[in-house]
């Protein structure tokens, strides 16, 4: 009877246990289509037909570098010359051929007149998926048309994997240690522009919207005042509210119309809050009593902070209310005098990035989880900084010397593949841009 | 005759001389003895001084005053150094500013600013508000000794105007640092020693 029972328990388990595993497997992909877990191996294959036209070369190009720098999609390759013709469904077997190439899309773009035709077709199903037709704006090969056709990458990145790519999107940044310019840049490292007039530029930080920059500005005779600078018209204003002192590391709050700044004189330094746009008053933040309170990031919902706090002794990660009530610190652990700053919340609110510095002086990169503390190292070569994250809250922008000088970096948080962004030593702050549509 | 008595006399001289020159028989020196030092000559005599009249008196009073305003400008700009990541005032440090506070005292129109300076470790944007720390550290150090608040501005630079930039202690320990800069009013009351 025993003997029976025990055999049969053995049986259940058994038949468990590969079901248990499909259970594991299912949930997983169901998971990276909505982004919240990576796995290279399960990366759709996705192939680019030729694009026909004068441009058709750029054009394919940029979609396939976009899919490939947002590492949801495995870009499929093949033979420029081995190319077979665009599958026509129910016409032709070429299907099964992409299959075997380790396609499940297809990506077949066709220049109009207003811009570009695409078809998605969908491998296993063998036909056309979803259809649709983009405006591509501005001369090609432009800043404008560039951005366009990032659009297009990363609405297609959603049909595919379900998750809106970060192609079409821009990293601000300051190039130059002393007197330090603000610039630029594409997702993909194209077009470094300086923007604004000012040397000394510090801390770009992004609206919401994309529209603006908010900054400080190390003067002849010290640090610093505020402006917005419209990026669309370039004209900049400075935020008269915060007065003198030391005003820097802005950053707007989600709605788009308060900034959240440090500003010092002679007890330490603190955050406080003005209007953005309209001409308000200065209201304190925090009450660090002496010590030094900066690089406030708000958290999504806009009701939280986190900043670098130094009332422990040595700088820390903090976490607060938006006004400054119930502060308490995320990162400290008792005995380790550590230094740990420059929090960026995730656009998705699960993590805090941060940099924290090492026995040997320099910096790496962490992530912090709100839900459990727990804490994971992103980089270990060189020393890392600055850490901005992308909106698709995977992506990271970071300063580095990993390759010799102070460059910007893009790294996957997922998988830890990492790109350089730029080629001008001496960058450093940068800040990722929301979605942009130009 | 007499050429006859001036050889005697020279040969008298050249035999003396021939004996002095004989060798002695050599004898240990005593050890403690030093020789004596050999006499020094006169010096030479002081040319006559002029006498120094009214306007004389007035240009080395003008020259003792210049030479005591260069020296308190310097002591009153003179660069505080400070510890990493630190911005208490050190026992050097502590010395610099006893020596502006006279300076400060005695010249009242004189403003100054103080630029608060850090190495190059640390976060880029923690370090403007540490830079602030240590330019607000030495201000009230000498505000404390009764030196008019008013008078001082503080200003920080961070890390962004390093005096040098190798990665080395020694560059480190220059960069960590508040600069004085007078910025109003003229040192003019200097204490002078008249001659």
């Amino acid at each position: 009877m025993t003997r029976l029972l025990r055999a049969a328990l053995l049986v259940a388990a058994i038949t468990t246990i590969p079901l248990a595993h499909a259970t594991a497997q299912d949930t997983l992909q169901q998971a990276i289509r909505i982004g919240l877990r990576y796995d290279p191996n399960t990366k759709p294959g996705v192939l680019v037909l030729r694009v026909p036209g004068v441009n058709g070369d750029s054009l394919r190009a940029i979609l396939q570098r976009d899919f490939d720098n947002g590492d949801r999609i495995n870009v499929v390759a093949a033979e420029e010359s081995g190319f077979p013709d665009a599958p026509v469904a129910g016409k032709n077997g070429n299907y099964s051929l992409y299959a075997k190439l380790g396609a499940v899309a297809i990506v077949q773009a066709t220049p109009t007149a207003t811009g570009l035709h695409v078809a998605v077709h969908d491998v296993a199903q063998q036909k056309v998926a979803r259809v649709k037709d983009f405006a591509i704006d501005g001369t090609p090969n432009s800043r404008g048309w560039r951005m366009s056709v990032h659009n297009v990458s990363d609405e297609l990145e959603a049909w595919v994997t379900g998750v809106h790519g970060i192609a079409a999107t821009r990293v601000a940044y300051v190039q130059g240690v002393r007197n330090g310019r603000l610039h630029v840049i594409d997702s993909d490292g194209a077009f470094p522009t300086p923007v604004g007039d000012d040397s000394g530029g510090m801390s770009p930080t992004w609206h919401p919207k994309g529209t603006h920059l908010a900054y400080s500005v190390v003067g002849a005779h010290g640090c610093c005042q505020l402006y917005v600078l419209d990026l669309a018209s370039g004209a900049a204003r400075r935020l008269e509210a915060v007065g003198g002192g030391l005003n820097s590391t802005p950053v707007f709050a989600p709605d788009g119309a308060v900034i959240v700044y440090t500003h010092g004189e002679e007890s330490g330094t603190d955050l406080f809050a003005t209007t953005a746009f309209e001409r308000g008053p200065a209201r304190r933040i925090t009450v660090g009593r002496g010590s030094d309170n900066t690089s406030p990031t708000f958290s999504p919902d806009g009701r939280r902070l986190a900043f670098t706090s130094g009332r422990l002794g040595h700088p820390e990660i903090y976490i607060s209310d938006a006004d400054g009530t119930n502060p308490q610190p995320l990162t400290y652990s008792v005995g380790d005098q550590n230094y740990r700053s420059n929090p960026d919340w995730s656009p998705d609110g699960r993590l805090v990035a941060y940099q924290s510095q090492q026995t040997d002086g320099s910096f790496q990169l962490n992530t912090i989880s709100l839900r459990d503390r727990s804490v994971k190292q992103l980089t270990s070569d060189g020393s890392n900084e600055d850490a901005s994250w992308a909106p698709d809250s995977r992506h990271i922008i970071f300063s580095s010397t990993r390759t010799g000088s102070k460059q910007l970096f893009v790294i996957d948080s997922e998988s830890g593949r990492w790109r350089q962004l730029t080629r001008n030593g001496g960058v450093r702050l940068p800040a990722w841009s929301p979605p942009l549509s130009r | 005759m007499h050429r006859a008595s001036r050889a005697v006399s020279l040969s008298v001289i050249a035999l003396v001389a021939l004996g002095a020159c004989k060798k002695k028989p050599e004898v240990a020196p005593a050890p403690a003895e030093q020789p004596a030092p050999a006499p020094q000559p006169a010096p030479p005599p002081a040319p006559a001084q002029p006498t120094c009249d009214a306007a004389c008196v007035e240009a080395r009073n003008n020259a003792a005053k210049a030479e005591a305003i260069r020296a308190a400008t310097a002591a009153l700009t003179a660069t505080i150094y400070f510890d990493l990541d630190r911005s208490d005032i050190t026992d050097d440090s502590r010395a610099k500013l006893d020596a502006k506070v006279p300076v400060l005292t005695q010249n009242t129109a004189v403003r100054i600013r103080i630029a608060g300076h850090t190495d190059s470790r640390g976060s880029d944007e923690y370090n403007l508000a540490l830079g602030q720390r240590r330019a607000a550290a030495a201000k009230r150090y000498l505000t404390d000794r009764g030196i008019d608040g008013s008078r001082i501005e503080i200003v920080s630079f961070g890390e962004e105007r390093p005096t040098c930039t190798d990665e080395s202690e020694g560059c480190w320990s220059r960069n960590r640092r508040d600069e004085f800069e007078i910025t109003g009013g003229q040192i003019t009351a200097v204490q002078t020693t008249s001659r």
